[in-house]
């Protein structure tokens, strides 16, 4: 263990990133390359069968601070300033509620079909 | 007093300032967030993003400036979506015992968040260049700007959008989620992650790594389903970036 472990699984990570980006480049799949890294990696980790304690690791502190990398994009509000002047109301209101919508129909629709499955009655 | 005008001109023009203030900035916010006691109100990521925009316009500050130092905390998106696939794997066995529901789910909820963005903006009278921006907004940045070229719309104003969308999903759906009892942490986590995408999925990370697994399954599978349908939704209602015929 130590470093190189470390090392180590943030190369994993890059690496299947950069195949991901190749596919998709060579193959016009309208995913981006990073969505196909994560699918390729899951395959890998099962034909694995183990996950390896540096890239559990790795992965537990990147995504528990997945909300910091979105800040220098959400920052690019200030090149839309006229914009949002003119139509914020009907932005704000149509993101928001369309968001909050979105959330109930899938989370209805998954649960309707959840309690129609014969014995997966585990949830609570 | 001069000298240290221009040590103040150097700084903001330097990239190494605004990346030290968004990681500040951030710290700061979830300082303020764990002293509130989670109060979700105080959404960490909004309020970093209204204090590092009101820096940049009382400074005079380009975005493309701020960009260059932001870019190396922006360019982790990609490895922490690739990241994405190790909660899935850790709950691998309750994924495959609710395939059928998570496929239910997200095609209902893919299709909900195009159509209601779109035509609620519609009846509130937004151009359809704002239509066309808006109708990516429940799916991760990078893809979503994709779309929004694709369809017509503009993608840097659909970043801000989808920024915006997370932001209303990680304050508002757990409170919205405990009204419509539905307590299951592998629907919260889909429905999380197919509404409000990555900053979604780090507020159902607090929940739960269940929650978390299934939000981050949820982005991944919600940008690639958006991708194929946005562009058929769009030909469909005969949206065009000069409006509707």
């Amino acid at each position: 263990m130590g470093n190189y472990a470390m090392i180590g699984a943030l190369t994993v990570l890059l690496a299947f990133q950069l195949v991901g980006e190749i596919l998709v480049q060579i193959s016009g799949l309208p995913a981006p390359g990073p969505v196909i890294g994560m699918v390729l990696l899951l395959l890998a980790l099962y034909w694995r069968g183990a996950l390896p304690d540096a890239l559990r690791t790795v992965a537990e502190t990147l995504l528990s601070h997945l909300s910091l990398l979105f800040i220098p994009a959400g920052v690019g509000i200030i090149q839309h300033g006229a914009r949002l002047a003119e139509e914020w109301l009907a932005i704000i209101v149509a993101l928001a509620l369309s968001t909050l919508i979105t959330v109930a129909v899938t989370a209805l629709a998954m649960q309707a079909v959840i309690r129609r499955q014969p014995g997966s009655q585990r949830d609570g | 007093m001069d000298k240290i005008g221009g040590i103040w001109v150097y700084l903001t023009a330097s990239p190494l300032l605004w990346l030290m203030l968004t990681l500040v900035v951030y710290l700061a916010g979830q300082w303020l967030f764990r002293r509130s006691g989670g109060r979700a109100l105080f959404n960490p990521v909004a309020l970093a993003i209204a204090l590092l925009a009101a820096l940049l316009l009382l400074t005079g500050t380009p975005y493309s400036t701020y960009f260059a130092g932001a870019q190396f905390i922006h360019f982790l998106l990609g490895p922490a979506t690739v990241a994405l696939a190790i909660p899935l794997y850790q709950h691998r066995n309750r994924v495959r015992q609710l395939l059928l529901p998570i496929s239910v789910g997200l095609l209902a909820g893919s299709i909900t968040a195009i159509l209601s963005a779109i035509g609620l903006a519609w009846l509130l009278g937004g151009s359809s260049r704002t239509l066309l921006s808006l109708a990516p907004k429940s799916v991760t940045t990078p893809v979503a700007m994709g779309i929004a070229e694709k369809i017509g719309g503009l993608p840097s104003l659909t970043a801000v959008m989808v920024i915006l969308t997370g932001v209303v999903g990680a304050v508002a759906a757990p409170a919205l989620l405990g009204w419509l009892r539905i307590w299951d942490e592998a629907v919260q986590g889909l429905a999380i992650g197919v509404a409000a995408h990555g900053i979604g999925t780090a507020r159902a990370l607090q929940i739960s790594g269940m929650a978390g697994a299934f939000a981050g399954m949820a982005i991944g599978l919600n940008a690639l389903l958006t991708a194929l349908l946005a562009p058929l939704i769009v030909q469909w209602l005969h949206l065009t970036p000069n409006g509707l015929p």
